[in-house]
């Protein structure tokens, strides 16, 4: 045993498996005929199943969201700061899902899976999905769990949208929206931004138009650029300054390309550990998951029109140093919201960290939430 | 639930049962709280401390982190019943522009503020020369938020310039209702003014 386990931690978890032998139409108009969804659960359901909550995970999250796998992990899932006994959502008091959406890499039906039609890994052939059908799975799978409705469905970023879309889609399924860091729909920017990381994948040699499992060697380069890139927008210009400044590797100008900076050694071991764990088909499928999110895209453009349905009670988040999906788009948001008489509260809260602000142990941020799932919590008391 | 002050309690008794209610610089959440609990109101509170948001969420009163002097742009015209605002005027940058602002979103405004105009305050310039510190003002003249301080004669002037219709007044002082001096001399006896007002109706 290399370590012991954290007492606030919910500890060795295991993941669990769905197979769903029923077909589920997408939004793009293809048809899955089946599909898996890898989810792990922490906590108990209470006995009238009201004390649920969904979390959603982001761009390159997962369903192991809290606690490890195993006594080597080195690090724990990827938002247990937040989630487990006595954290801000009280794995003492909720029941908590997490699902790897569809076309992840982490279990759940994607672009690894084989294909019925070839026998071969779906890869870029695995139809684009949207929100709305992830949305759409993850109520299957709350069927499945017995669920009927949500105490609350929590995310940040593209979590925080899954959010939203729960509220519109299955107003009564949903009691609780937390939208973290998100933004209504993504900005000219931001599609920019994910299409530079679609062409540092697709421009790497080994990638072969997607068809690179049979392969020897995948697009590594390019997806570890892509995720260069990408992670310098979830960081602030602050942050990085405080982290690195300019320091150099080895304290002094070789007057050369390698690394230097250390910055640039901090970037490449991010995109290269990024590399070991995640699949670029299906980096390149989530960025699209991303830029096609538009809620009002049926109302023509009308944000508040969209939220019409919702009875949901909103908890709209942002974080002061986010620029990639910055506190401005969360009050677009909560305007909407407004307009469409819904019940929302809106925080900006303070930070360095950029958008990664959502995954950090913020106390003001944790505060809120604790407040908040405190009062879930009494409401949901069976 | 922590008691209201005696501003807050007369305001809820000025409010009509099941009104939508905006309340700007709501704090603690208190207010809306009671409003929402006790006169079937619903609404949001604006506030710009996240101490008091975080309590707000506690009480289950929907706030909106907003900073007052930034404008209210984000609400439609007569989107409220009530546009409310308790000891806030007095710190905001542009008290006149805030006014029209609460008139164009909402039906009826109600603001109460530490009434400058009251004996002591009148006292301490005229005596001791210097500037008024008292319950409802306890700052410095260099650390003090609130920056536009007025009397009633003020505040009612203001309105008259800016075609505000004064619907009801009172004032009270930090531990009591108002009572017969305060009645007969508002501007003198009272430390806390309270205003219900409306956009002056032309027939």
């Amino acid at each position: 045993m290399s370590r012991t386990i954290p007492s606030d931690s919910v500890g060795l978890v295991n993941p669990q498996a769905l197979h769903f032998e029923r077909s589920l139409r997408l939004e793009s108009g293809s048809e899955l005929s089946n599909f898996d969804l890898v989810y792990e659960t922490y906590g108990k359901l209470n006995k009238n199943c009201s004390n649920a909550v969904l979390v959603c995970h982001a761009l390159s999250g997962d369903h192991h969201v809290a606690g490890y796998h195993n006594m080597e992990d080195k690090k724990p899932g990827w938002w247990d700061n937040c989630i487990g006994p006595g954290k801000p959502v009280d794995t003492n008091r909720f029941f908590v899902v997490c699902p790897n959406n569809l076309g992840g890499c982490s279990g759940s039906t994607g672009p690894l899976t084989t294909n019925p039609a070839t026998g071969k890994p779906y890869g870029p052939d695995f139809p684009i999905v949207t929100v709305c059908d992830w949305v759409k799975s993850q109520s299957l799978l709350a069927d499945a769990l017995g669920i009927n409705c949500w105490a609350a469905v929590i995310g940040g970023s593209l979590g925080g949208m899954q959010s939203l879309q729960w509220a519109i889609d299955y107003p009564d399924r949903i009691k609780n929206a937390f939208v973290i860091a998100a933004a209504p729909k993504l900005s000219t920017q931001n599609i920019a931004f994910n299409e530079v990381a679609r062409q540092a994948i697709r421009s790497d040699p080994h990638f072969n138009n997607g068809y690179y499992y049979e392969n020897d060697s995948k697009p590594s380069l390019g997806l570890m650029l892509a995720r260069m890139l990408g992670h310098i927008t979830y960081l602030s210009d602050d942050m990085l300054d405080e982290k690195f400044g300019r320091e150099l590797s080895d304290g002094k100008i070789k007057f050369g390309y390698d690394v230097e900076f250390q910055v640039e050694s901090y970037l490449r071991y991010q995109g290269r550990s990024f590399v070991d764990r995640f699949d670029a088909n299906s980096y390149m499928l989530i960025t699209k998951v991303l830029d096609y999110f538009d809620p009002a895209r049926s109302t023509n453009g009308n944000l508040a029109a969209a939220f019409a349905p919702a009875n949901a009670r909103f908890y709209v988040i942002s974080f002061s140093s986010d620029w990639r999906f910055a506190p401005i788009r969360s009050r677009e948001i909560v305007r909407a919201l407004l307009d469409a008489d819904k019940d929302v509260s809106y925080i900006k809260v303070h930070s360095i960290q950029g958008h990664d602000s959502f995954l950090m142990p913020i106390p003001r941020y944790h505060e809120v939430l604790r407040t908040a799932f405190n009062r879930i919590a009494g409401e949901t008391a069976p | 639930m922590t008691e209201l002050r005696t501003d807050q309690a007369l305001i809820a008794e000025w409010i009509k049962p099941g009104s939508r209610v905006l309340d700007l610089g709501c704090g603690d959440g208190t207010m809306m709280a009671h409003l929402q609990q006790k006169c079937d109101v619903w609404g949001y509170g604006l506030e710009i401390d996240e101490e008091n948001i975080v309590k707000c969420i506690a009480s289950g009163v929907n706030v909106i982190q907003t900073d007052l002097d930034a404008g209210l742009s984000e609400f439609d015209e007569e989107s409220f019943d009530y546009v409310i605002m308790t000891q806030t005027l007095q710190a905001i940058r542009y008290p006149d522009r805030l006014l029209n602002d609460m008139l164009r979103i909402g039906r009826e405004g109600i603001v109460t503020f530490p009434n400058m105009g009251h004996w002591k305050c009148r006292l301490q310039i005229a005596l001791k020369g210097m500037m008024p510190k008292s319950r409802t003002l306890p700052y410095e003249w260099y650390n003090t938020p609130n920056i536009h301080m007025c009397t009633l004669k003020d505040f009612e002037s203001l309105c008259r310039k800016v075609n505000i219709e004064i619907l009801q007044c009172t004032t009270v002082d930090y531990a009591h209702r108002s009572n017969l001096g305060m009645r007969l001399f508002p501007n003198l006896l009272g430390e806390i003014a309270i205003y219900r007002f409306r956009r002056y109706q032309a027939n």
